[in-house]
Protein backbone atom coordinates (compact mmCIF):
# COMPACT_ATOMS: atom_id res chain seq x y z
CA UNK A 1 0.00 0.00 0.00
CA UNK A 2 2.87 2.13 0.60
CA UNK A 3 4.68 1.45 -2.27
CA UNK A 4 1.45 2.30 -3.70
CA UNK A 5 1.30 5.29 -2.58
CA UNK A 6 4.51 6.68 -3.02
CA UNK A 7 3.99 5.23 -6.33
CA UNK A 8 1.11 7.61 -7.62
CA UNK A 9 0.69 10.34 -5.09
CA UNK A 10 4.87 11.03 -4.67
CA UNK A 11 5.18 10.93 -8.98
CA UNK A 12 2.10 13.17 -8.93
CA UNK A 13 3.67 15.81 -6.24
CA UNK A 14 7.33 15.47 -8.00
CA UNK A 15 5.95 15.94 -11.84
CA UNK A 16 4.50 19.14 -10.16
CA UNK A 17 7.05 20.72 -8.59
CA UNK A 18 8.86 19.49 -11.75
CA UNK A 19 7.29 21.97 -14.35
CA UNK A 20 6.28 24.70 -11.78
CA UNK A 21 2.62 24.86 -12.74
CA UNK A 22 1.54 27.71 -11.48
CA UNK A 23 3.00 28.93 -15.28
CA UNK A 24 1.51 27.15 -17.24
CA UNK A 25 3.05 29.52 -20.20
CA UNK A 26 6.29 27.59 -19.52
CA UNK A 27 5.18 24.54 -20.32
CA UNK A 28 3.45 26.18 -23.48
CA UNK A 29 6.69 27.92 -24.80
CA UNK A 30 9.51 24.74 -23.59
CA UNK A 31 7.61 22.14 -24.67
CA UNK A 32 4.85 22.16 -26.76
CA UNK A 33 5.86 25.31 -29.00
CA UNK A 34 9.23 23.69 -29.68
CA UNK A 35 7.86 20.29 -30.72
CA UNK A 36 6.10 21.88 -33.83
CA UNK A 37 8.90 24.34 -34.40
CA UNK A 38 11.10 20.85 -34.83
CA UNK A 39 8.81 18.94 -36.62
CA UNK A 40 8.65 21.83 -39.05
CA UNK A 41 12.30 22.16 -39.63
CA UNK A 42 12.75 18.42 -40.45
CA UNK A 43 9.35 18.00 -43.14
CA UNK A 44 11.41 20.72 -44.47
CA UNK A 45 14.66 19.35 -44.51
CA UNK A 46 13.04 16.62 -46.59
CA UNK A 47 11.67 18.57 -48.97
CA UNK A 48 14.57 19.88 -49.66
CA UNK A 49 16.64 17.15 -49.57
CA UNK A 50 13.73 14.56 -51.53
CA UNK A 51 14.11 12.29 -48.99
CA UNK A 52 10.50 11.64 -48.30
CA UNK A 53 6.90 13.39 -47.92
CA UNK A 54 5.56 15.58 -45.58
CA UNK A 55 3.42 12.77 -43.44
CA UNK A 56 6.48 10.32 -43.29
CA UNK A 57 8.28 13.35 -41.41
CA UNK A 58 4.95 14.09 -39.41
CA UNK A 59 4.46 10.57 -38.27
CA UNK A 60 8.08 10.00 -37.39
CA UNK A 61 8.47 13.78 -35.86
CA UNK A 62 5.57 13.85 -34.21
CA UNK A 63 6.39 10.49 -32.06
CA UNK A 64 10.13 11.41 -31.04
CA UNK A 65 9.28 14.07 -29.73
CA UNK A 66 7.35 12.33 -26.57
CA UNK A 67 11.45 11.98 -26.10
CA UNK A 68 12.43 15.25 -25.28
CA UNK A 69 10.18 15.79 -22.34
CA UNK A 70 10.58 11.92 -21.29
CA UNK A 71 14.87 12.10 -20.77
CA UNK A 72 15.25 15.53 -19.50
CA UNK A 73 12.09 15.41 -17.49
CA UNK A 74 13.11 11.94 -16.05
CA UNK A 75 16.49 12.83 -15.72
CA UNK A 76 15.25 16.43 -13.50
CA UNK A 77 14.22 13.82 -10.89
CA UNK A 78 17.22 13.43 -9.61
CA UNK A 79 18.50 16.54 -10.64
CA UNK A 80 15.96 18.76 -9.08
CA UNK A 81 16.24 16.59 -5.77
CA UNK A 82 20.05 17.30 -5.66
CA UNK A 83 19.24 20.95 -6.76
CA UNK A 84 16.83 21.37 -3.52
CA UNK A 85 19.45 19.23 -1.46
CA UNK A 86 16.66 16.57 -0.54
CA UNK A 87 18.16 14.03 -2.82
CA UNK A 88 20.08 12.34 0.28
CA UNK A 89 16.92 12.44 2.33
CA UNK A 90 15.10 10.22 -0.51
CA UNK A 91 17.65 7.96 -0.40
CA UNK A 92 17.59 7.01 3.32
CA UNK A 93 14.20 6.56 2.63
CA UNK A 94 13.01 3.22 3.46
CA UNK A 95 10.28 3.88 0.36
CA UNK A 96 10.67 0.88 -2.90
CA UNK A 97 12.75 2.57 -5.09
CA UNK A 98 10.96 0.95 -7.86
CA UNK A 99 7.56 2.41 -6.62
CA UNK A 100 9.59 5.78 -5.97
CA UNK A 101 11.05 6.03 -9.72
CA UNK A 102 8.34 4.32 -11.02
CA UNK A 103 5.74 6.88 -9.76
CA UNK A 104 8.05 9.42 -11.24
CA UNK A 105 8.12 7.61 -14.95
CA UNK A 106 4.34 7.95 -15.11
CA UNK A 107 3.45 11.63 -15.11
CA UNK A 108 6.33 11.72 -17.70
CA UNK A 109 4.81 9.29 -19.52
CA UNK A 110 1.42 10.95 -19.87
CA UNK A 111 3.49 14.09 -20.41
CA UNK A 112 5.25 12.34 -23.44
CA UNK A 113 1.62 10.76 -24.69
CA UNK A 114 0.20 14.81 -24.48
CA UNK A 115 2.79 16.22 -26.43
CA UNK A 116 3.25 13.50 -28.91
CA UNK A 117 -0.56 13.62 -30.10
CA UNK A 118 -0.93 17.19 -29.64
CA UNK A 119 2.49 17.30 -32.29
CA UNK A 120 0.58 14.50 -34.33
CA UNK A 121 -2.45 16.73 -34.40
CA UNK A 122 -0.96 20.02 -34.98
CA UNK A 123 1.58 18.69 -38.18
CA UNK A 124 -0.94 16.94 -39.63
CA UNK A 125 -3.02 19.82 -39.77
CA UNK A 126 -0.67 22.38 -40.53
CA UNK A 127 1.29 19.75 -43.62
CA UNK A 128 -1.72 18.53 -44.34
CA UNK A 129 -1.64 14.91 -43.64
CA UNK A 130 -4.74 13.03 -43.37
CA UNK A 131 -4.97 10.31 -41.11
CA UNK A 132 -7.63 7.37 -41.66
CA UNK A 133 -10.21 7.64 -38.99
CA UNK A 134 -9.30 4.03 -38.44
CA UNK A 135 -5.92 4.21 -37.38
CA UNK A 136 -6.99 7.02 -34.80
CA UNK A 137 -6.92 4.43 -31.90
CA UNK A 138 -3.81 2.43 -33.31
CA UNK A 139 -1.99 5.72 -33.45
CA UNK A 140 -2.93 6.12 -29.78
CA UNK A 141 -1.52 3.27 -28.51
CA UNK A 142 1.38 3.40 -30.71
CA UNK A 143 2.13 7.08 -29.32
CA UNK A 144 1.63 5.21 -25.50
CA UNK A 145 3.91 2.58 -26.10
CA UNK A 146 6.52 4.98 -27.80
CA UNK A 147 6.44 7.33 -25.04
CA UNK A 148 6.58 4.60 -22.42
CA UNK A 149 9.86 3.45 -24.27
CA UNK A 150 11.12 6.82 -24.21
CA UNK A 151 10.49 6.99 -20.41
CA UNK A 152 12.84 3.95 -20.26
CA UNK A 153 15.37 5.71 -21.78
CA UNK A 154 15.16 8.61 -19.63
CA UNK A 155 15.22 6.51 -16.78
CA UNK A 156 18.40 5.63 -17.36
CA UNK A 157 19.47 9.13 -18.14
CA UNK A 158 17.89 9.86 -14.45
CA UNK A 159 20.43 7.02 -12.69
CA UNK A 160 23.41 9.09 -14.63
CA UNK A 161 22.59 11.42 -12.77
CA UNK A 162 23.03 9.78 -9.66
CA UNK A 163 26.98 9.42 -10.95
CA UNK A 164 27.14 12.72 -13.08
CA UNK A 165 25.53 15.68 -12.85
CA UNK A 166 25.72 16.85 -16.56
CA UNK A 167 22.68 14.99 -17.11
CA UNK A 168 21.53 17.74 -19.49
CA UNK A 169 24.60 17.17 -21.65
CA UNK A 170 23.53 13.49 -21.61
CA UNK A 171 20.09 14.56 -22.02
CA UNK A 172 21.07 16.46 -25.38
CA UNK A 173 23.26 13.68 -26.58
CA UNK A 174 20.41 10.90 -26.00
CA UNK A 175 17.51 12.96 -27.63
CA UNK A 176 20.10 13.64 -30.88
CA UNK A 177 20.55 9.99 -31.26
CA UNK A 178 17.27 9.80 -31.72
CA UNK A 179 16.39 12.28 -34.08
CA UNK A 180 19.84 11.14 -36.24
CA UNK A 181 20.04 7.59 -36.02
CA UNK A 182 15.88 5.76 -35.09
CA UNK A 183 15.15 6.14 -38.23
CA UNK A 184 12.93 9.78 -37.63
CA UNK A 185 14.39 11.90 -39.95
CA UNK A 186 17.24 9.72 -41.88
CA UNK A 187 16.14 6.29 -43.54
CA UNK A 188 17.44 3.82 -41.90
CA UNK A 189 18.61 2.30 -45.58
CA UNK A 190 20.62 5.79 -45.78
CA UNK A 191 22.68 4.98 -42.68
CA UNK A 192 26.28 2.22 -42.55
CA UNK A 193 24.59 -1.12 -41.61
CA UNK A 194 25.78 -1.44 -38.19
CA UNK A 195 24.14 2.06 -37.41
CA UNK A 196 20.99 0.62 -38.77
CA UNK A 197 21.08 -2.52 -36.98
CA UNK A 198 21.40 -0.59 -33.64
CA UNK A 199 18.56 1.43 -34.70
CA UNK A 200 16.72 -1.32 -34.01
CA UNK A 201 17.76 -1.20 -30.05
CA UNK A 202 16.76 2.48 -29.84
CA UNK A 203 13.04 3.76 -28.65
CA UNK A 204 11.02 5.13 -30.66
CA UNK A 205 12.34 3.29 -34.06
CA UNK A 206 9.69 0.68 -34.10
CA UNK A 207 6.81 3.22 -33.23
CA UNK A 208 7.87 5.40 -35.82
CA UNK A 209 7.88 2.61 -38.36
CA UNK A 210 4.23 1.62 -37.36
CA UNK A 211 2.73 4.98 -36.71
CA UNK A 212 3.71 5.82 -41.09
CA UNK A 213 2.13 2.39 -42.09
CA UNK A 214 -1.06 3.39 -39.92
CA UNK A 215 -1.09 6.62 -41.47
CA UNK A 216 -0.89 4.77 -45.18
CA UNK A 217 -3.34 2.86 -44.66
CA UNK A 218 -2.16 -0.16 -42.20
CA UNK A 219 -4.70 -2.07 -39.59
CA UNK A 220 -3.61 -2.89 -36.45
CA UNK A 221 -3.26 -6.44 -36.74
CA UNK A 222 -0.28 -5.23 -39.64
CA UNK A 223 1.95 -3.32 -37.10
CA UNK A 224 1.51 -5.40 -33.90
CA UNK A 225 4.95 -6.77 -34.34
CA UNK A 226 6.34 -3.09 -34.50
CA UNK A 227 4.53 -2.51 -31.77
CA UNK A 228 5.51 -5.72 -29.61
CA UNK A 229 9.11 -4.42 -30.73
CA UNK A 230 9.23 -1.14 -29.42
CA UNK A 231 7.16 -2.37 -26.01
CA UNK A 232 10.29 -5.12 -25.85
CA UNK A 233 12.68 -2.17 -26.08
CA UNK A 234 11.01 0.28 -23.77
CA UNK A 235 10.63 -2.79 -21.31
CA UNK A 236 14.66 -3.50 -22.07
CA UNK A 237 15.60 0.79 -20.80
CA UNK A 238 13.56 0.67 -17.77
CA UNK A 239 15.11 -2.26 -16.71
CA UNK A 240 18.53 -0.74 -17.46
CA UNK A 241 17.15 2.39 -15.56
CA UNK A 242 16.27 0.67 -12.33
CA UNK A 243 19.31 -1.77 -12.23
CA UNK A 244 21.63 1.38 -12.77
CA UNK A 245 19.79 3.55 -9.95
CA UNK A 246 20.34 0.71 -7.99
CA UNK A 247 23.90 0.47 -8.86
CA UNK A 248 24.84 4.21 -8.41
CA UNK A 249 23.06 4.60 -5.69
CA UNK A 250 24.95 2.44 -3.76
CA UNK A 251 28.38 3.48 -5.19
CA UNK A 252 27.13 7.33 -4.23
CA UNK A 253 26.31 6.46 -0.89
CA UNK A 254 29.64 4.36 -0.43
CA UNK A 255 31.45 7.00 -1.23
CA UNK A 256 29.50 10.21 0.09
CA UNK A 257 29.19 11.80 -3.26
CA UNK A 258 25.62 11.90 -3.73
CA UNK A 259 25.90 15.42 -3.76
CA UNK A 260 28.77 16.30 -5.28
CA UNK A 261 28.28 13.97 -7.96
CA UNK B 1 33.14 30.78 -17.67
CA UNK B 2 31.28 29.55 -20.84
CA UNK B 3 33.92 27.92 -22.10
CA UNK B 4 34.12 25.41 -18.91
CA UNK B 5 30.73 24.84 -18.79
CA UNK B 6 30.12 20.86 -20.13
CA UNK B 7 26.40 21.86 -21.39
CA UNK B 8 27.88 25.26 -23.06
CA UNK B 9 30.63 23.05 -24.45
CA UNK B 10 28.43 20.32 -25.80
CA UNK B 11 25.95 23.46 -27.44
CA UNK B 12 29.13 24.58 -29.55
CA UNK B 13 31.00 21.63 -29.80
CA UNK B 14 28.65 18.79 -30.33
CA UNK B 15 26.06 20.16 -32.31
CA UNK B 16 27.86 20.68 -35.48
CA UNK B 17 29.14 17.41 -35.13
CA UNK B 18 25.68 16.56 -35.16
CA UNK B 19 24.00 18.74 -37.84
CA UNK B 20 27.27 17.74 -39.92
CA UNK B 21 26.05 14.65 -39.61
CA UNK B 22 22.54 15.19 -40.73
CA UNK B 23 23.72 16.92 -43.79
CA UNK B 24 26.01 14.56 -44.77
CA UNK B 25 22.96 11.69 -44.60
CA UNK B 26 20.46 14.46 -45.79
CA UNK B 27 21.85 15.03 -48.48
CA UNK B 28 23.83 11.79 -49.36
CA UNK B 29 25.28 11.48 -53.15
CA UNK B 30 25.92 15.45 -53.45
CA UNK B 31 29.40 16.69 -54.10
CA UNK B 32 31.88 17.29 -51.61
CA UNK B 33 31.49 21.28 -51.05
CA UNK B 34 27.80 20.02 -50.58
CA UNK B 35 28.93 18.54 -47.38
CA UNK B 36 31.71 21.57 -46.86
CA UNK B 37 28.88 24.13 -47.27
CA UNK B 38 26.65 22.12 -44.49
CA UNK B 39 29.79 21.95 -41.84
CA UNK B 40 29.59 25.66 -42.11
CA UNK B 41 25.90 25.57 -41.90
CA UNK B 42 26.55 23.39 -38.61
CA UNK B 43 28.79 26.11 -37.27
CA UNK B 44 26.43 28.70 -37.77
CA UNK B 45 23.89 26.95 -36.26
CA UNK B 46 26.36 26.17 -33.00
CA UNK B 47 26.83 30.05 -32.89
CA UNK B 48 22.68 30.61 -33.15
CA UNK B 49 22.37 27.83 -30.45
CA UNK B 50 25.00 29.58 -28.41
CA UNK B 51 23.43 33.07 -28.91
CA UNK B 52 20.15 31.65 -27.69
CA UNK B 53 21.02 28.97 -24.84
CA UNK B 54 23.78 30.85 -22.92
CA UNK B 55 23.06 34.30 -23.58
CA UNK B 56 19.81 33.86 -21.28
CA UNK B 57 22.13 31.95 -19.21
CA UNK B 58 24.77 34.68 -18.76
CA UNK B 59 21.87 37.66 -17.84
CA UNK B 60 20.01 34.71 -15.45
CA UNK B 61 23.13 34.01 -13.59
CA UNK B 62 23.81 37.71 -13.03
CA UNK B 63 20.33 38.12 -11.77
CA UNK B 64 20.70 34.50 -9.43
CA UNK B 65 24.27 36.11 -8.02
CA UNK B 66 22.13 39.42 -7.33
CA UNK B 67 24.60 41.32 -9.68
CA UNK B 68 22.03 42.38 -11.62
CA UNK B 69 20.66 45.57 -9.77
CA UNK B 70 24.64 46.47 -9.23
CA UNK B 71 24.99 46.23 -12.85
CA UNK B 72 21.96 48.63 -13.35
CA UNK B 73 22.30 51.21 -10.52
CA UNK B 74 26.29 51.59 -11.90
CA UNK B 75 26.83 54.45 -13.99
CA UNK B 76 28.36 52.81 -16.89
CA UNK B 77 25.57 52.56 -19.42
CA UNK B 78 23.67 49.25 -18.97
CA UNK B 79 23.69 48.46 -22.76
CA UNK B 80 27.68 48.71 -22.47
CA UNK B 81 27.53 45.96 -19.96
CA UNK B 82 25.21 43.94 -22.01
CA UNK B 83 26.57 44.35 -25.49
CA UNK B 84 29.94 42.39 -24.57
CA UNK B 85 28.04 39.79 -23.16
CA UNK B 86 25.81 39.10 -26.08
CA UNK B 87 28.49 39.38 -28.41
CA UNK B 88 31.19 37.14 -26.67
CA UNK B 89 29.06 34.72 -26.38
CA UNK B 90 28.27 34.74 -30.01
CA UNK B 91 32.26 34.31 -30.23
CA UNK B 92 32.33 31.14 -28.37
CA UNK B 93 30.11 29.55 -31.47
CA UNK B 94 33.45 29.99 -33.60
CA UNK B 95 34.59 26.60 -32.15
CA UNK B 96 31.25 25.19 -33.45
CA UNK B 97 32.57 26.54 -37.12
CA UNK B 98 35.81 24.91 -36.62
CA UNK B 99 34.38 21.48 -35.09
CA UNK B 100 32.24 21.13 -37.81
CA UNK B 101 35.19 22.20 -40.29
CA UNK B 102 37.18 19.77 -38.61
CA UNK B 103 34.98 16.75 -38.50
CA UNK B 104 34.11 16.51 -42.22
CA UNK B 105 37.65 16.70 -42.93
CA UNK B 106 38.94 14.32 -40.63
CA UNK B 107 35.76 11.73 -40.98
CA UNK B 108 34.74 12.11 -44.37
CA UNK B 109 38.07 13.37 -46.44
CA UNK B 110 36.32 16.55 -47.10
CA UNK B 111 39.40 18.98 -48.56
CA UNK B 112 38.78 22.43 -47.02
CA UNK B 113 38.85 24.83 -50.06
CA UNK B 114 37.75 28.60 -49.12
CA UNK B 115 37.87 30.19 -52.66
CA UNK B 116 38.07 33.69 -51.01
CA UNK B 117 40.09 33.37 -47.81
CA UNK B 118 39.26 37.22 -46.87
CA UNK B 119 35.66 37.39 -47.55
CA UNK B 120 34.96 34.14 -45.83
CA UNK B 121 37.28 35.16 -42.64
CA UNK B 122 35.51 38.97 -42.50
CA UNK B 123 32.69 37.22 -42.91
CA UNK B 124 32.83 34.88 -39.30
CA UNK B 125 33.48 38.12 -37.68
CA UNK B 126 30.77 39.64 -39.34
CA UNK B 127 28.51 37.06 -38.70
CA UNK B 128 29.55 36.58 -34.86
CA UNK B 129 28.93 40.45 -34.43
CA UNK B 130 25.29 40.43 -36.15
CA UNK B 131 24.14 37.39 -34.51
CA UNK B 132 25.48 38.89 -31.04
CA UNK B 133 23.74 41.82 -32.05
CA UNK B 134 21.08 40.00 -32.52
CA UNK B 135 21.48 38.21 -29.09
CA UNK B 136 21.64 41.53 -27.46
CA UNK B 137 18.20 42.86 -28.35
CA UNK B 138 16.96 39.35 -27.46
CA UNK B 139 18.94 39.93 -23.52
CA UNK B 140 17.17 43.02 -23.69
CA UNK B 141 13.69 41.58 -23.04
CA UNK B 142 15.83 39.13 -20.00
CA UNK B 143 16.51 42.51 -17.58
CA UNK B 144 12.52 42.74 -17.21
CA UNK B 145 10.87 39.09 -17.97
CA UNK B 146 12.49 36.43 -16.07
CA UNK B 147 10.66 33.99 -18.21
CA UNK B 148 12.32 35.46 -21.20
CA UNK B 149 14.66 32.62 -21.25
CA UNK B 150 12.18 30.58 -23.22
CA UNK B 151 12.46 32.65 -26.66
CA UNK B 152 15.95 30.63 -26.56
CA UNK B 153 13.67 27.67 -26.76
CA UNK B 154 11.16 28.94 -28.94
CA UNK B 155 13.68 30.86 -31.08
CA UNK B 156 16.53 28.37 -31.76
CA UNK B 157 14.56 25.92 -34.07
CA UNK B 158 12.29 28.42 -36.35
CA UNK B 159 15.44 30.12 -37.22
CA UNK B 160 17.41 27.15 -38.09
CA UNK B 161 14.51 26.18 -40.27
CA UNK B 162 14.22 29.98 -42.02
CA UNK B 163 18.04 31.04 -42.70
CA UNK B 164 18.71 28.78 -45.43
CA UNK B 165 21.24 26.79 -43.17
CA UNK B 166 20.50 23.47 -44.17
CA UNK B 167 17.32 24.14 -45.65
CA UNK B 168 17.64 27.09 -48.55
CA UNK B 169 15.71 29.51 -48.59
CA UNK B 170 13.87 28.92 -51.67
CA UNK B 171 12.32 25.70 -50.02
CA UNK B 172 10.51 27.54 -47.75
CA UNK B 173 6.71 28.67 -48.43
CA UNK B 174 6.86 32.38 -50.47
CA UNK B 175 5.66 34.02 -47.32
CA UNK B 176 8.21 32.96 -45.03
CA UNK B 177 11.09 33.21 -47.46
CA UNK B 178 11.08 36.96 -46.07
CA UNK B 179 11.12 36.92 -42.57
CA UNK B 180 14.89 35.47 -43.54
CA UNK B 181 15.92 38.63 -44.92
CA UNK B 182 15.81 40.57 -41.57
CA UNK B 183 17.83 37.74 -40.13
CA UNK B 184 21.37 38.02 -39.10
CA UNK B 185 22.24 34.24 -39.69
CA UNK B 186 21.08 34.09 -43.39
CA UNK B 187 23.28 36.80 -44.76
CA UNK B 188 25.88 35.08 -42.38
CA UNK B 189 25.29 31.87 -44.34
CA UNK B 190 25.14 33.62 -47.51
CA UNK B 191 28.48 35.51 -46.88
CA UNK B 192 30.27 32.11 -45.80
CA UNK B 193 28.91 30.00 -48.23
CA UNK B 194 29.36 32.47 -51.21
CA UNK B 195 33.57 32.97 -49.85
CA UNK B 196 33.81 29.09 -49.85
CA UNK B 197 32.40 28.38 -53.20
CA UNK B 198 33.83 31.46 -55.05
CA UNK B 199 30.53 33.08 -55.60
CA UNK B 200 29.82 36.65 -56.14
CA UNK B 201 27.94 38.16 -53.20
CA UNK B 202 29.97 37.37 -50.04
CA UNK B 203 31.03 41.27 -49.77
CA UNK B 204 27.29 42.10 -50.31
CA UNK B 205 26.07 39.67 -47.61
CA UNK B 206 28.91 40.98 -45.28
CA UNK B 207 27.86 44.74 -45.96
CA UNK B 208 24.09 43.60 -45.15
CA UNK B 209 24.59 41.62 -42.24
CA UNK B 210 26.70 44.43 -40.86
CA UNK B 211 24.08 47.00 -41.76
CA UNK B 212 21.67 44.66 -39.66
CA UNK B 213 23.90 44.36 -36.49
CA UNK B 214 23.58 48.02 -36.70
CA UNK B 215 20.19 48.25 -36.73
CA UNK B 216 19.56 45.39 -33.74
CA UNK B 217 21.85 47.86 -31.73
CA UNK B 218 19.56 50.76 -32.47
CA UNK B 219 16.54 48.78 -31.70
CA UNK B 220 18.56 46.52 -28.66
CA UNK B 221 19.46 49.58 -26.94
CA UNK B 222 16.14 51.55 -26.96
CA UNK B 223 14.18 48.24 -25.77
CA UNK B 224 17.06 47.28 -23.43
CA UNK B 225 16.28 51.35 -21.91
CA UNK B 226 12.61 50.91 -21.74
CA UNK B 227 13.18 46.92 -20.11
CA UNK B 228 15.08 48.69 -17.28
CA UNK B 229 13.02 51.73 -16.59
CA UNK B 230 9.85 48.47 -16.43
CA UNK B 231 12.14 46.40 -14.11
CA UNK B 232 12.72 49.47 -11.27
CA UNK B 233 9.24 50.23 -11.56
CA UNK B 234 8.41 46.72 -10.65
CA UNK B 235 11.08 46.15 -8.77
CA UNK B 236 11.80 42.50 -10.52
CA UNK B 237 15.65 42.99 -11.17
CA UNK B 238 16.44 40.81 -8.10
CA UNK B 239 13.67 38.07 -8.82
CA UNK B 240 15.17 34.79 -9.56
Amino acid sequence: MTSLRVLTIGGFISYRALFNWLRPSTYVFTTLVPSITKLAFFVFLGRAAHIADDSWYVAGNALVVAASPSIFGMAQTIAGERYTQTLGLLVVSPANRVAVFLGRALPATLNGIVVSAWAFAVGSLLFGVSVPGGAVGPLALTIALTATSCVGLGLFNAALGLRWRETGVFGNVLLYVLLLFAGVNIPLDRLPGWLSTLAQGLPVTHGARAARELVGGATLGHVLPLLGAEALVGAAYLAVGLTAIRLFETEARRGASLEVA
Amino acid sequence: MLSRSPFDMFVVVASPLIFATLARYAYAGQPAEALLVGAIAAGVMGIWSSTTASGAGALQTQRYYGVLELLVASPTPFWAVVLPISVAISGIGIYSLLVGLAYVRLVYGVPIEIHDWPAFLVGVAATIGSIGSLGFVLASALVRYRSAFMVGNVFEWPVWMICGLLIPVAALPGWLQPVSWVLAPTWGMRALRDATLGHAGAWAAIGIGVALAALYLCVGMLLLRVFVRLARAHATLSLT
